[in-house]
């Protein structure tokens, strides 16, 4: 294989990794406080993009404005339903709350399907980039498209700022706190059932960020979460959950990866990461970063 | 994952209860035919069995495996392969069974480690892996297409083309897989099983060893969704990417869960009633993703006992 082609490969696989880094981030985020897994990330990275798609429908709003808006929209339909719906199981096994997403997986699905059919009368639609992003850059070695570079930057910039809030602010403290030990934290006069709901905001709020940012390169369709977050679920077992920055590093990692050994067996391509999982399993069952089981 | 504590001592009255469902659900099995269309009634069987050898592993061992359609897909298309080459019925389903229980070795080993969420996890990742392997493979699995047509030869003078004979045929086998599961949860097996599931370090205090028998449930548990994937294939007739699907997966949790976990009956109970409720909204064209979305969510809120669990409670009070 050729340097031109490797490289083209290794940005095509920064590009899966950045959207594998934002959802299993948010999944992070949300996993060290509520200690539940949410099957519905997927969904609301769909319901991110399915919502720019219907603002741009509805008021003619672009990307950028959707951009913002989108992920807002999403994370206020995610602080809802964990207000209504997920709070209510929190006394129980975790597998409770895995159940209860993924039945709202199904249907947010369903619905959006409906809607798409009924509104819209498509099953998936295209949205187009920015004007200014659309088009090639020459990177002196190699073209690639401008938006897919921009995907990558947003992304690292997001989860940097993520990782700086976590590690290095006084939220970011209360956060950790919380995470680690619910208890002491409370004692210490910190209301933790009041921040749940936000972390949860933001966790999904990055979803549907994702969300948003897909929709140009692979277009709008109900499903498109479905398999994404049973990958980025694999991605999440070989960094293990216990870090933030490890989830990231993890994400574009295992991306790059996936795109190299893609490109030297094709046939491997969408296997690749489910392998790495079993051999990460081998060697490390609780992950790349993650604790041993007790330890935390 | 309690959701009735059990004891090993059982009163009369307890037995008494169990016999009454085991006829019940014994005589209604038997007539289904005549109610319902036989191929209903077949997916009915194949899908009680799935539902049961799921119940061995999330109820009686505490383990939820998202992936358990790995085992009823692989099964499934291995059977349908095995007709299509020609292969007498019970070899192209006995293969279909041990292809699932051989999956489930390496599937088991690297997953009964890790407990809790990074269970389901794990189980769903592998169980994606292979949905994408019978994507891929498709001069074995016909890839989008499926397999359909295949060929199901007449055995000791049984006529497998008509359905109804199909039936009887598949509920003997439902019969066998149904007295295994029973007698694994019945068995000192199962106990050591249940008490492991309700308190792992105290297990392993007394010498269990929790790896071990999660491990050998987990076995059971895909051999007997093997059982039943085959029980699919024929029975159906066709074998598409549906079965090695996520959702899949997620359906047989339902069907257990809506019927209720750890009582063996309620799962059969769960499959009957999502494939009518799917029944009756095709036919009436109504969408069935949202309305089973909203029996999965009202059920794992408001109704975790499941329909037989809650009459078992009345019936205690």
């Amino acid at each position: 294989m050729n340097t031109q082609l490797l490289l083209i490969q290794v940005f095509n696989g920064l590009v899966n990794g950045a959207f594998y880094a934002l959802l299993s981030l948010g999944l992070a985020v949300i996993f060290g406080m509520l200690r539940i897994v949410n099957f519905m990330h997927g969904a609301l990275y769909m319901l991110g993009a399915f919502t720019a798609f219907a603002l741009g429908q509805a008021f003619g709003l672009g990307f950028w404005p959707s951009l913002i808006i989108a992920p807002l929209v999403v994370a206020l339909i995610g602080m809802a339903l964990e207000r209504g719906l997920l709070s209510r199981l929190y006394g129980l096994e975790p597998s409770y709350n895995l159940l209860l997403t993924f039945g709202l997986t199904l249907l947010t699905q369903d619905l959006v399907k409906q809607v798409m059919l009924s509104q819209y009368a498509v099953s998936s639609a295209p949205y187009t980039p920015p004007p200014a992003l659309s088009g090639v850059v020459n990177l002196g070695f190699v073209v690639f498209p401008k938006y897919r570079l921009f995907v990558i930057g947003l992304s690292l910039l997001i989860c940097l700022v993520t990782w700086f809030v976590i590690e290095k602010t006084r939220v970011g403290a209360i956060i950790r706190a919380s995470t680690e030990n619910p208890m002491v934290t409370r004692a210490f006069g910190i209301d933790v059932s009041k921040w749940v709901t936000g972390v949860f905001g933001v966790g999904v709020g990055l979803a549907g960020l994702a969300g948003v940012l897909a929709a140009p390169i692979y277009s709008v369709e109900p499903y498109m979460g479905a398999e994404l977050i049973i990958t980025t679920f694999a991605v999440v077992v070989i960094g293990g959950m216990g870090s933030i920055l490890g989830s990231v590093v993890t994400g574009f990692a295992v991306g790059v990866l996936a795109a190299i050994g893609a490109a030297l067996y094709p046939p491997i391509a969408n296997t690749l990461v489910f392998i790495l999982m079993a051999l990460v399993l081998l060697v490390r069952p609780s992950g790349l970063f993650g604790l041993p089981e007790g330890a935390r | 994952m309690t959701v009735i504590p059990r004891t090993a001592a059982r009163t009369d009255r307890e037995r008494l209860t169990r016999a009454a469902w085991l006829v019940g659900l014994g005589v209604l099995l038997l007539v289904l035919p005549r109610l319902i269309y036989p191929v209903l009634a077949l997916d009915i069987l194949a899908w009680g069995l799935f539902a049961v050898a799921f119940d061995l592993l999330f109820g009686f061992s505490g383990l939820l495996s998202f992936g358990h359609a790995a085992f009823w897909g692989s099964s499934a298309y291995v059977t349908a392969y095995l007709l299509g080459q020609g292969q007498s019925v019970p070899v192209a389903m006995l293969g279909g069974t041990l292809a699932a229980l051989a999956l489930a070795v390496p599937i088991a080993f690297l997953s009964v480690r890790s407990a809790g969420i990074y269970f389901s996890m794990i189980t769903l990742a592998f169980a994606q892996m292979l949905s994408f392997l019978a994507l891929q493979w498709t001069d074995v699995t016909g890839g989008e297409n499926g397999l359909q047509g295949f060929e199901r030869p007449s055995f000791l003078g049984l006529d497998f083309s008509d359905s109804v004979t199909r039936y009887y045929f598949c509920l003997a086998l439902f019969a066998v897989g149904f007295y295994v599961a029973y007698r694994t949860v019945r068995s000192p097996f199962g106990q050591s099983l249940q008490a492991v599931r309700d308190n792992e370090p105290r297990a392993q205090s007394i010498g269990l060893n929790p790896v071990r028998f999660k491990f050998t449930a987990f076995l059971i548990s895909a051999g007997l969704a093997g059982l039943a994937g085959s029980m699919y294939a024929f029975g159906h007739g066709v074998v598409s990417l549906e079965v090695v699907n996520w959702r899949t997966s997620g359906e047989v949790v339902m069907m257990t869960l809506l019927g209720g976990t750890t009582t063996l009956f309620g799962p059969v109970v769960g499959a009957g009633l999502v494939l009518l409720l799917r029944d009756v909204l095709t036919t009436a064209n109504l969408p069935v993703g949202i309305v089973t979305g909203l029996v999965f969510v009202a059920t794992v809120l408001f109704f975790r006992r499941g329909v037989v669990g809650t009459l078992q409670q009345w019936r205690r009070r």
